[in-house]
């Protein structure tokens, strides 16, 4: 494949940057910072030095002998990214973010977010820096992901309600770029997925291709062969570009994105951008989006707070448009009996939005024969999502 | 020459200052937008910013927000604009300009928008978030029409890139005056007379300042140094206030006329 993004940041006809003059020359500065920071020897060591012995990496490449003997078909894997400090692949790109706002000199950083957990990774990689933190967040996911909203607070972050639009991560994600133009100067805008304006998506993706790095060697070791499949949940994309990247050249390796499907595709609730939306711009990229058909951002529904955005990164809709990546959508539904089948069945509780990618591996791993390889994105664990699965009345 | 050129062109001549008055279209409904825009044309406005609501303005302050979200759910569309310029282009010759963030237009499909807005009588178009580097998409349709593409220039771009951004401006260049979203700063007039002088004087299009100009003393001073100014979020906010009243169009007018006044008056005269 050829590399991509381009000098302007575009995915084939996805990503680029659209914003307001405001944020152009910021986006520039940031750019050059961080071509610079990745070539320089120093920058690498440092975060690696924190990703190694601040959020524990690599993290476990875990077979899941229960769960595969009942399934009875392929042999599944678990790149256990739930057990990175703040419980989430989302530290490896906070961590690296910092690092680079440090070293461009600015002492405040803001971010955005849906289930929290880049929001707690945000506020984590700012008390260990010693930078000051506001992250923004909906006041539907305030309500339904309280224990990150606590968490934040106590690493000493402001969170700040948004009540506008569903008052989830779109919502959310508008504010905080709101916010950013108004503070530009002296603030770094921490966005957690490979979404938003170029430099964004390629930078995050960078910073979380460990998670694929790892995980390609980690099965090249135990099963002396790369896996037959690659499943991992897809919101914004983040956890999933960091697990396919790696592997992109690999043409034997099948890589799936999964979606979240709410209540149903035939209905309006769900959050699956790339099986249910077309083309749009949203929030700085050009991007498969939900839409109607007069240019408006349609709500988007998920359970699983991190999944419940009406947009995906430009580089998976280049994947898709490419073939390179298939995509499909799990319901609602579906994604809390997997979560409960892996807690019951292997003794791990899984985030909701990873509970997605999960849901698929149960669907389709019977029907493989048992020495195919799947290897699963477990990204997040799911002690944030307790309340949301005994309200359901699931715990029985 | 465009309304919109031949309009700077008549400014320049009787040494008078545009002003530039945004409403957002649709708020309340279409009909009280085309009387409001016939009464601001009577009260002295020059040129009219006729903003496309969009579900996600990331550009705009609270005030514009809530304007996009009453034209949304009144059903506005980029294609209900497109008819209320034409029914305003029946009545009058104001240069008339869409603000737009950019997925509407891309929705609608660039070709097929240049074509509607240009035949139903839009002078220009100013597309928030799409800046020169995104911007050709658009333009290849807009430019051999003969609509202005009114380009964005902000405190935080440098030289540099301000001149290459005017290398391509047509209409006007528009200055945002303040580092932050619509309606909620107040732009500080010695900055904004340093910037504004250093782009009129490389700027091959008159140049004008919004963002943040809500009363006829700040009007007043920027107008002193620009081309132009814009008033957008204290026009929107009284059509918020007044929206249920009969003399709606009326109230918005008169504000307008003030600012009107304000920026008219040489500096010798006032106070």
């Amino acid at each position: 494949m050829k590399t991509v993004p381009d000098a302007g940041g575009h995915f084939g006809e996805f990503g680029g940057r659209y914003v307001p003059e405001t944020l152009m020359p910021a986006l520039i500065e940031l750019e050059s910072a961080y071509r610079e920071a990745k070539k320089d020897a120093g920058f690498r060591r440092e975060l690696n030095g924190y990703l190694r012995n601040y959020s524990g990496r690599e993290t476990p490449l875990y077979f899941a002998g229960r769960l595969t003997r009942e399934l009875g078909g392929a042999r599944i894997y678990l790149k256990r990214e739930d057990l990175n400090h703040t419980g989430s692949h989302k530290i490896n790109n906070t961590l690296g973010q910092a690092l680079l706002a440090k070293r461009m000199k600015k002492k405040r950083i803001i971010a955005e977010t849906g289930a929290g957990q880049h929001g707690v990774a945000a506020a984590t990689a700012a008390a260990l820096l010693g930078m000051e933190c506001r992250v923004y967040m909906g006041e539907e996911d305030i309500r339904r992901q309280s224990p990150n909203v606590f968490r934040m607070k106590i690493l000493g972050a402001e969170v700040v309600p948004v009540a506008a639009g569903t008052a989830t991560l779109k919502d959310a994600m508008s504010e905080a770029l709101r916010h950013w133009v108004s503070r530009i100067r002296d603030t770094f805008y921490v966005i957690g997925s490979t979404a938003g304006p170029h430099p964004y998506p390629m930078m995050v993706r960078d910073f979380q291709s460990v998670i694929g790095r790892e995980t390609r060697k980690q099965v090249l070791m135990i099963e002396k062969r790369l896996p037959d499949v690659l499943i991992a949940c897809v919101g914004g994309g983040s956890n999933s570009m960091g697990f396919f990247h790696a592997f992109r050249n690999d043409a034997g390796v099948e890589m799936i994105g999964v979606e979240a499907a709410g209540k149903g595709l035939d209905t309006s609730l769900h959050a699956a951008s790339i099986s249910a939306g077309t083309v749009g711009v949203l929030h700085g990229s050009k991007s498969y989006v939900l839409q109607d058909g007069a240019g408006r951002i349609r709500d988007a529904h998920s359970i699983a707070a991190g999944l419940d955005y009406p947009g995906v990164g430009p580089e998976h809709s280049y994947f898709f448009s490419s073939g390179r990546a298939r995509y499909t959508a799990v319901e609602d539904r579906e994604a809390v009996e997997a979560f409960i089948r892996l807690c019951r069945c292997e003794g791990i509780i899984p985030a909701l939005e990873s509970a997605h990618a999960l849901a698929y591996a149960l669907r389709i791993a019977p029907g493989m024969k048992p020495d195919r390889v799947i290897v699963v994105n477990l990204s997040g664990r799911g002690d944030k999502d307790a309340e949301i699965i005994m309200k359901n009345g699931e715990d029985k | 020459m465009n309304r919109i050129g031949s309009k700077f062109a008549a400014l320049r001549q009787k040494g008078e200052k545009g002003l530039i008055a945004y409403i957002t279209a649709g708020d309340p409904d279409f009909s009280s937008t085309r009387e409001i825009v016939l009464r601001l044309e009577e009260a002295g406005v020059d040129l009219i910013e006729l903003g496309i609501p969009f579900s996600d303005p990331t550009a705009d302050g609270p005030v514009i927000q809530a304007a996009s979200g009453r034209a949304l759910a009144g059903g506005a569309t980029p294609a209900g604009v497109i008819s209320l310029v034409k029914s305003i282009r029946a009545e009058s010759e104001i240069p008339l300009i869409l603000f737009s963030y950019y997925n509407p237009i891309f929705c609608y499909g660039c070709r097929e928008f240049a074509g509607d807005a240009a035949g139903a009588g839009a002078d220009g178009l100013l597309v928030v978030d799409l800046p020169p580097e995104e911007s050709r998409e658009l333009r290849q349709f807009t430019d051999p029409l003969g609509m202005d593409f009114i380009s964005l220039i902000a405190p935080t771009t440098g030289p540099a890139r301000a001149r290459k951004i005017l290398g391509s401006a047509s209409g006007f260049a528009y200055y945002i005056a303040v580092t932050a979203v619509t309606g909620t700063t107040r732009p500080d007039p010695e900055s904004v007379r340093k910037d504004i002088s250093r782009l009129r004087r490389i700027s091959p299009v008159p140049v004008v300042a919004g963002f943040g100009i809500s009363t006829p003393q700040d009007a007043a001073e920027i107008a002193a140094h620009a081309d132009g100014i814009v008033v957008g979020s204290a026009l929107v906010g009284i059509v918020e206030k007044n929206s249920r009243r009969k003399d709606l169009a009326l109230q918005v007018a008169s504000f307008a006329r003030e600012i009107g006044g304000a920026i008219r008056t040489p500096p010798s005269v006032r106070g």
